[in-house]
């Protein structure tokens, strides 16, 4: 029988993630530190016509674009004259499952059916987990989902234990873990006992999948307005959502449309602690994904990552809890909208963003997501004031994340606040150099880092002398 | 909660997967001081009482040993209670789009 110590599972990870994904990742490889990122995609990934195809069996996508009238009239109250764009919402809610994260679904479990896996296995506290479940059961394939739902007491986020709910719904075994990152070990375990597909969210088929999401808010943009949107804000955790919808709105020629990730600010929490584990209110779309996904993609459950926010992002903004909590008020109330909270990142920031931008111009939201018990402001709300947060009207930038979630008391007071992208590319040519091993780059290296950070040769030259000789110091 | 169980109800079981000691080095100390550990629910295989250590069959027929816990086990999360701090927003901003509508006409 195999060893099932933590290291000797470490240790097979290669072997069976080739296994599981049925990608032979090495064939894209170009030098230790970089690889064919645009052959991979193509040869391991499915054209967006076949995607559309395998969408549209499944009633995947296809979602409404919303103008939120009374919502782009509250900003224009708070912008200086002329000023103030347009927004619209694209209702992913939707979909099956209820997010966007069934178009990745849909389109990895397509693949595990057409290569004859009994079944699929997925490891997420997020939306994606029932959106695998789902597609499973329509499938007729056996799920598995692993999350990450308790502390140390056996407390749980009232937002996962709704998505843990879902799951079973759909008919998946549910495997919930205490908090820890050891939860990619028994995925590993999981796959090896069960010869099942990793239906990971980040190999090429699974960020194709959301390359529909782009082209349809595209189309229909143009459709209604006669042009393409000037800004589509997307909300960031692990990076495939923006990676995607960036993708699809080139494809459909949207070539200047300004992709803006935002992200909930959950700085000063550690996502592996026990103890911060209950004392943040946003479980995705939050800091302690965004910027450690946007910065070292390949830290995901796959030997390279297919979403690599870096390569598509114009701007990111973080916003706070309360902010998004009072947006998820207001786009029920003014716009009859109920949806899930985490969905709404984008929104609050788009708030502010459509603020500063002309009144003729286009800003697009490209997710809502589902709402439900658990999954609500009044539910997340309530959990976060019996672990003793504080709840308050007020400047919403004065809270401080595991401290205080502060609602706003009026529009004005909404303000995405800018992260600094070059000080995300930095880490990122830091991070792969560390994992290289690398002081010295070829061309081919210096290549593969300018499209990763999309800087010119001569920044990633300065970056990389910057980071080798404070190392020689 | 029943203290028994009989074969064919549905349970949740736990199990630790790593004890302390075995955890990955890499993780806050709060995490490391504590077990690594799983819940699960299926369809119990043999009757027992709440602590013993049973058999399970998962939904999708997959077979688990585990620590018996709950027999029947309920969705605690719920919509919580309502939450002052929103339940006015949405009067203000009607109030704002209202006297928006005034000054224009």
């Amino acid at each position: 029988m195999a060893d099932l110590s933590y290291q000797a599972v470490m240790a097979r990870k290669n072997e069976i993630m080739k296994k599981s994904i049925g990608v032979d990742y090495s064939e894209f490889e170009l030098t230790p530190l970089a690889f064919d990122y645009e052959r991979m995609m193509q040869k391991a990934g499915y054209s967006l016509n076949e995607i559309r195809r395998i969408q549209t069996e499944m009633s995947v996508g296809n979602t409404p674009l919303i103008e939120l009238r009374n919502i782009t009239e509250i900003v224009r109250q708070t912008a200086d004259p002329g000023k103030g764009a347009r927004i619209f919402i694209k209702d992913e809610a939707a979909n099956p499952s209820g997010s966007f994260k069934v178009r990745r679904a849909s389109v990895s479990c397509y693949h595990a059916q057409q290569h004859g896996y009994p079944g699929v296995v997925a490891a997420t506290s997020g939306n994606y987990g029932a959106a695998v479940a789902s597609q499973a059961a329509a499938r007729g394939l056996k799920c598995i989902i692993v999350q990450e739902v308790f502390d140390s007491r056996g407390i749980g986020q009232p937002e996962i234990l709704e998505k843990g709910r879902k799951c079973e719904a759909y008919g998946a075994e549910v495997r919930q873990l205490s908090v820890g990152p050891e939860l990619f070990y028994m995925l590993l375990r999981l796959l090896e006992e069960t010869g099942y597909f990793n239906a990971s969210l980040y190999t090429p088929f699974g960020i194709a999948g959301i390359e529909t999401l782009g082209y349809e808010l595209a189309e229909q943009v143009r459709g209604r307005t006669g042009r393409f949107p000037d800004v589509v804000v997307v909300t960031h955790a692990g990076g495939g959502n923006l990676t995607g919808t960036a993708r699809g709105l080139r494809k459909a020629g949207a070539t200047e449309t300004k992709v803006i990730g935002a992200s909930v600010d959950l700085s000063g929490l550690h996502m592996a602690s026990d103890i911060d584990f209950n004392r943040k209110s946003f479980t995705t779309g939050h800091t302690g994904f965004g910027v450690p996904f946007a910065t070292w993609p390949d830290r995901a459950d796959v030997p390279r990552n297919a979403a690599r926010p870096l390569r598509y992002m114009d701007r990111y903004v973080t916003v706070t809890q309360g902010e998004v909590f009072y947006t998820t008020e207001m786009l029920a109330q003014l716009e009859g909208l109920e949806r899930g909270p985490a969905g709404n990142t984008s929104l609050a920031a788009a708030l502010s963003l459509a603020r500063e931008m002309e009144r003729d111009q286009i800003l697009v939201v490209q997710e809502t997501e589902y709402t439900g018990a658990g999954k609500h402001p009044t539910a997340q709300l309530t959990f976060a004031r019996a672990n003793g947060i504080e709840i308050r009207r007020g400047d919403p930038d004065q809270s401080v994340p595991g401290k205080s979630i502060i609602i706003p008391e009026r529009p004005e007071q909404f303000q995405a606040k800018d992260f600094s992208l070059d000080n995300l590319r930095k880490s990122l040519v830091k991070n792969a150099l560390a994992h290289a091993r690398l002081t010295e780059l070829s061309e081919v290296d210096i290549r593969f880092l300018m499209d990763e950070t999309r800087e010119s040769r001569e920044w990633v030259q300065r970056v990389v002398a910057e980071l080798t000789e404070h190392q020689l110091s | 909660m029943s203290e028994t169980a009989r074969a064919g109800d549905w349970v949740e079981i736990k199990n630790i997967v790593m004890q302390p000691e075995e955890r990955a080095t890499n993780i806050p100390e709060e995490t490391r001081r504590v077990p690594l550990e799983l819940r699960l629910k299926g369809f119990l295989l043999a009757d027992a009482t709440i602590g013993d250590e049973v058999e399970i069959e998962t939904i999708i027929g997959r077979r688990v040993r585990g620590e018996l816990i709950q027999v029947n086990p309920e969705f605690q999360h719920d919509f919580g209670r309502p939450v002052p701090e929103l339940l006015t927003i949405g009067r203000e901003l009607r109030q704002r789009l209202e006297r928006g509508k005034r000054d224009d006409g």
